[in-house]
């Protein structure tokens, strides 16, 4: 794992890590994604929800993309914007089609075992995308904007002047 | 922080209090054995107690309905008590609050399954 500067410091806009690609990593994404959100502006309960889009994804990325091979690895790369947080969740696995899974809130589907994962992290983030990357494999983008509403303590002024120094 | 579970028995319920993560891995596989355990003894009255969950996930709630529907086909109950607001919200925005018999009262809940044709 490469190691990523404090996410509380200023300058920090831009937080890459690559992960083996094991169901243990899941709650180090959890954690990284906790502090930047916090860092980026995001309340407590828009940090579990982000949180939980990456848990998400990670498990996507790991068990279906990279298929639980821990000799393969996971990518991730957190941005902070002025007025969003963009998450990028890279596997070396060959893709899905998002509009196949079935829409888990029709009736037919409702007492499913599985198929929420892709529900959860659009429900929870603003947009989401998923594009194969040739040779690399698939990504997913992943963003959330701050709301003027949400920022919070830790918000505030800071935000202020993170919206005018950082670049990313 | 994994799942862990403790078992009791309150007249012809069995109430499980949950805690920590029931997510995809151990804590799932935790909640399934827990579940067919009961149900091979015999126990078809079951309340998890879900006050001390921390996280839930997608994989978690399909085992929520997993042992929902499996209890029931056992012509049984599977209740909730005392959901956190993650838990809470997330039962919402997936539909599962109409399907699940939530409660926030244990004795209340365990009346709840008194009335079921089942017990």
């Amino acid at each position: 794992m490469r190691a990523f500067p404090d996410p509380m410091t200023p300058e920090s806009s831009c937080v890459e890590v690559t992960l083996e690609s094991d169901l243990k990593n899941v709650e180090v994404a959890e954690e990284i994604t906790r502090r930047v959100a916090g860092t980026a502006g995001f309340d407590e309960d828009e940090q579990h929800r982000i949180e939980m889009a990456v848990h998400e994804s990670m498990i996507n990325a790991i068990w279906h993309g990279n298929k639980n091979d821990s000799s393969k690895s996971v990518w991730l790369q957190f941005k902070i914007h002025p007025d969003r947080l963009e998450i990028r969740i890279r596997d070396q696995g060959n893709g899905f089609d998002p509009k196949r899974i079935p829409d888990p809130l029709e009736n037919e589907n409702l007492l499913n075992v599985s198929g929420r994962g892709i529900f959860l992290i659009r429900a929870f983030m603003d947009e989401f995308r998923v594009e194969h990357v040739n040779g690399a494999g698939t990504e997913v983008t992943m963003i959330k904007r701050l709301s003027s509403g949400i920022q919070t303590k830790q918000g505030g002024t800071d935000r202020e002047h993170e919206s005018h120094n950082t670049t990313s | 922080m994994s799942m862990k579970a403790t078992i009791r028995q309150v007249d012809s319920v069995t109430v499980v209090d949950v805690s920590g993560r029931i997510t995809l891995g151990e804590g799932c596989t935790q909640l399934r054995e827990l579940i067919r355990d009961q149900l091979s003894k015999g126990n078809k009255n079951i309340l998890l107690n879900l006050a001390d969950v921390t996280y839930i996930d997608s994989s978690g709630i399909g085992e929520l309905v997993s042992g929902y529907t499996g209890v029931s086909k056992q012509g049984g109950a599977l209740k909730l008590l005392n959901l956190t607001k993650k838990v809470h919200d997330l039962l919402q925005i997936t539909k599962l609050y109409t399907v699940f018999d939530v409660h926030d009262d244990e004795a209340k809940a365990i009346g709840s399954f008194a009335k079921a044709p089942s017990a």
